[in-house]
């Protein structure tokens, strides 16, 4: 054959036949890729096997209804595309008593499923439709499911305040505020109020007044040595550098205003009777505040003051007389009451706590005056360490943005995390191994160690998954922003008295104060002024078995008098005087009638003690001398609603009618102390 | 691919839950050698715990393996299981006084939990011990803070120094919550109305007030989630029951 003869195109070789149908054939396949993809989805199988269950279970309504498909909830307004209910089919709970995943009902919740979607508290992939892409990792996507311990994070976006039903969300914040993490971090919440830490923090300004370098460098190399329930962490500090840090705090100390005022030695012998002065430290309630081990190791007492168990190890005695006497001199701040304690009481008190000492806490503890290098070398250390985040120090400024800023750690990058070896790489991980122990991260961070139960660290790490960048963006309408106390204090001579008391440590009035004893904001129109004035030279408690009780300040006449004379005018509930109810209507068919409802219809006396002698009723206030204590015209308030006297009082509403509300009030009013005392 | 996907979907319906707590993902527990055999394991303390779905119960369990002649003995292998819970550690040898004592971290589902505790025996074969836990998901944690202000005063035996027990004081004696025996003959609908109408809408005592004008439907609703959730014996729903 020539070359002119060769037809243009040869016939394929067998060769490149074969080779066209191969690639045909892929060509084919991998068009069959995605189709197939889609049959064989996550979500089909599901849907598959949730109609063969319920055609199983049920008569064919429900398999009739069910279309099948990709669901998707779209709420444009959260950026939320979920599509989690193609494999969740069951989340209303139409086939009944199906209780395993992905079947599962949704347990109640107070918000409707397709108004918020499912990534907004779980996270997750919302868009995807494979179990794996929703769930986990993946390159695309960081944030997995939250484990379950850390669901109430996603109330905390909108939620800004404590909300019933959220225990741990709630006490994760209250954490933030009272381990002192807010004073180096700041936590902006959306509505753009930034959390305050609710610890207290003693100034150093004067602490050589107070104790020894020993004490110090004792307390910080390990502060849950000297007192359990310290929320002071430990900076694990060596004791080259615990030594410079109490050489430099002695060094700074300036005398306080308690420092110059003379108290007249006690005339009683040192020998106190130790009975005597428990005696002392038990009626003065000091339990209420400060915790002390007992005989049987166990901590008894309130958290508002440090623990003293071990205080006689701690103070000076000079310092603790001053301090007894008048702790507003040494510190004007303090949460704690001036006392007004007798001579002879201070002596006493001051004998009974120095008693309260540990051998072992400063036996290995030996160390001279600082030297000029160490005091230095200290003041270097204590402000790099942060300590004035904290504590007042003479010469070192509060330092700002010591810490990273915690207002959006909930949606924290994982490109921007370091973390430990052998950590799972998500965030929750992250922030709960951080607060646990964060030198597990590198010996040379600055973050201490905290003192907290697991149970603790859950609780702060979903307060901080709670701030997440969504929450910043959400619309203003859903937030629900916290209560905020006010900053009230009362005027004038009675107000110096009340702050010189220090009655807001315990009672809150108008917003502002703590949350041990009753709101005072409406007292005025509570009680009768020879009642208060009575309750206020002697206190005693309302509520027989109540442990924490108001001391006795050993207030002078002219003093008592101008306190309940204040507290009678300025606290007044709105609405309410003396026409409220009619006297002449509290007669004594009234008082009858009145006992009948009291013991008979309402079973008052389930509750309340009118009469010692029959009634055990142990939950609210004695009412054995209630018509001296109550006017009539707050007991028939209170009767007719309870929680708009004292929103969350324990009292229900009976929803009683007005003509029962004042026969309970007549025979309420006919129950007197029998010598016009307080009981 | 398909066969990827096959093998993807051989995971059964379970394995999401089991994936969300990650359980499954743990190391196999690397195989303890037994030093001694006993022959029976029994409870000393943890069950019938109440911790929020998810979390760690409050007290560890502990369990002790004793001999035939009923004391503890040292070196007896136990092991714990239980489905959606995690067990730090899973596996161990009894301590000198014959104990081991595990976390135990509840689940993703509110409800009850099962704690198998398992030991081989000397002559061969396991003595095993179930124990209960009980987990609360929102509504029942709702319940609980309802319960913990308002209930617990009278319906609960313990005090605490903060409020002591009223529940002596009563007559007739309130029932507490976990009284299962008398409170699961009660239906929900009775339930509900003495909570909210008093102990005389149903014919008993006035010392149950009516508390419709102090909580909300919800809160009630709430309360009685939480009362069948601690109810011991367990409280059955009524209804036709499936196996999962």
């Amino acid at each position: 054959m020539t070359d002119q003869n060769k037809p243009l195109r040869s016939r394929p070789s067998l060769r490149e036949v074969a080779m066209f149908g191969v690639v045909s054939l892929v060509l084919l396949a991998s068009l069959a890729v995605a189709p197939a993809k889609n049959y064989f989805s996550d979500w089909r199988h599901y849907q598959k096997a949730y109609l063969s269950l319920a055609s199983e279970r049920q008569n064919g309504t429900l398999v009739k209804s069910f279309h099948s498909g990709i669901r998707q909830t779209w709420v444009p307004k959260l950026g939320v595309v979920d599509r989690c209910e193609s494999c969740h089919v069951n989340m209303s709970g139409a086939l009944v008593g199906a209780t395993a995943q992905p079947f599962r009902k949704h347990p109640p919740i107070p918000h409707k499923l397709e108004e918020f979607g499912c990534v907004i508290c779980h996270r997750g992939q919302g868009p995807a439709t494979s179990v794996e892409d929703a769930h986990h990792t993946t390159d695309a996507w960081e944030q997995p499911l939250l484990p379950a311990r850390y669901v109430e994070s996603g109330c905390g976006q909108c939620h800004l305040g404590p909300v019933d039903g959220t225990p741990r969300l709630n006490e994760g914040r209250k954490l933030l505020a009272s381990q002192g993490c807010v004073h180096c971090h700041t936590v902006t919440q959306p509505d753009g109020t930034t959390l305050k830490a609710s610890d207290d923090p003693p100034s150093l300004q004067h602490i050589a007044e107070k104790t020894s370098r020993e004490w110090i460098f004792a307390w910080i190399k390990n502060p849950q040595a000297y007192a359990a329930t310290s929320t002071m962490p430990n900076f694990q500090l060596s004791d080259q550098d615990a030594g410079d840090i109490s050489a430099f705090l002695m060094a700074q100390s300036k005398p306080s205003l308690a420092a110059n005022v003379t108290l007249k030695q006690a005339s009683v012998s040192s020998a106190t009777d130790p009975t005597q002065a428990a005696t002392l430290y038990g009626a003065s309630f000091c339990s209420s505040c400060h915790a002390m081990q007992n005989a049987a190791g166990n901590l008894v007492g309130g958290t508002v003051g440090p623990e003293l168990t071990r205080v006689g190890s701690k103070v000076n005695p000079d310092w603790l007389r001053r301090w007894l006497n008048n702790p507003h001199e040494y510190d004007a701040e303090t949460l704690m009451p001036h006392y007004r304690l007798d001579e002879k009481q201070l002596g006493v008190l001051t004998g009974f706590l120095l008693d309260k000492k540990d051998a072992d806490l400063l036996a290995n503890v030996h160390l001279g005056a600082g030297s000029a290098d160490g005091v230095a070398r200290g003041k270097k250390l204590v402000t790099e360490s942060g300590c004035a985040a904290c504590h007042q120090i003479n010469g070192i400024n509060p330092p700002q943005n010591f810490a990273p800023d915690l207002t959006k750690v909930g949606s924290r990058a994982l490109a921007q995390i370091v973390f430990a070896p052998g950590m799972k790489h998500n965030l929750p991980e992250y922030i709960a191994a951080k607060v646990h122990d964060p030198r597990s991260f590198g010996p040379a961070l600055k973050m201490p160690k905290f003192t907290l139960t697991d149970g603790q660290v859950d609780s702060l790490a979903t307060a901080l998954l709670a701030q997440t960048d969504r929450a910043a963006s959400f619309p203003t309408e859903l937030i629900v922003a916290a209560k905020h106390g006010s900053d009230y204090h009362a005027g004038g001579d009675a107000g110096r008295l009340m702050d010189d008391l220090r009655c807001l440590t315990c009672h809150a009035i108008n917003g502002n104060g703590g949350d041990m004893a009753p709101d005072l904001s409406k007292e005025g129109s509570s009680v009768q002024r020879a009642w208060l004035e009575d309750f206020l030279s002697n206190p005693n408690t309302l509520r027989p078995a109540l442990i924490r009780r108001m001391p006795k300040f050993n207030l002078t006449q002219p003093e008592i008098k101008m306190l309940s004379e204040y507290i009678g005018s300025a606290y007044q509930a709105p609405g309410l005087d003396s026409q409220t109810v009619d006297p002449h209507q509290l007669n004594a068919d009234a008082a009858g009638r009145g006992k009948q409802l009291f013991y008979s219809r309402y079973g008052c006396n389930s509750c309340h003690i009118a009469d010692y002698k029959n009634d055990k009723g142990y939950v609210g206030p004695a009412l054995a001398g209630v018509g001296n204590r109550l006017t009539p015209a707050w007991t028939y308030k209170w009767l007719k609603d309870p929680a708009a006297l004292r929103p969350g009082t324990l009292m229900p509403n009976f929803t009683l009618k007005d003509d029962e509300a004042r026969d309970l009030t007549a025979f309420l009013m006919t129950l007197k102390a029998k010598q016009g005392g307080g009981k | 691919m398909k066969l990827l996907r096959m093998a993807s979907l051989a995971v059964p319906a379970m394995a999401t839950a089991a994936l969300i707590s990650g359980c499954m993902h743990a190391s196999a527990p690397q195989a303890l050698k037994p030093t001694s055999y006993g022959a029976q394991v029994a409870e000393v303390s943890g069950s019938k715990q109440i911790a929020q779905v998810g979390s760690t119960l409050a007290q560890p369990v502990v369990v002790q393996v004793n001999g035939a002649d009923g004391n503890g003995v040292t070196g007896a292998l136990v092991t714990f299981h239980g489905e959606g819970m995690q067990f730090t550690p899973a596996q161990a040898l009894t301590d000198p006084s014959g104990q081991v004592t595990t976390n135990v971290q509840v689940g993703f589902n509110n409800g009850d939990y099962q704690i198998t505790a398992e030991t081989p025996k000397s002559g061969g074969g396991t003595s095993a011990l179930t124990m209960r836990e009980i987990a609360l998901g929102y509504e029942q944690t709702l319940g609980k803070v309802v319960n913990d202000q308002y209930c617990i005063r009278c319906h609960d035996s313990e005090s605490t120094p903060e409020r002591v027990s009223n529940l002596d004081n009563l007559s007739p004696v309130p029932h507490q919550f976990v009284d299962g025996a008398t409170l699961n003959r009660i239906s929900d609908g009775d339930l509900n109305n003495m909570i909210a109408h008093g102990g005389p809408a149903l014919g008993k005592s006035p010392q149950m007030p009516g508390y419709s004008a102090t909580l909300k439907p919800a809160e009630i609703r709430a309360v009685i989630s939480y009362i069948r959730t601690v109810a011991d014996p367990p409280y059955q729903m009524s209804g036709v029951k499936y196996a999962k």
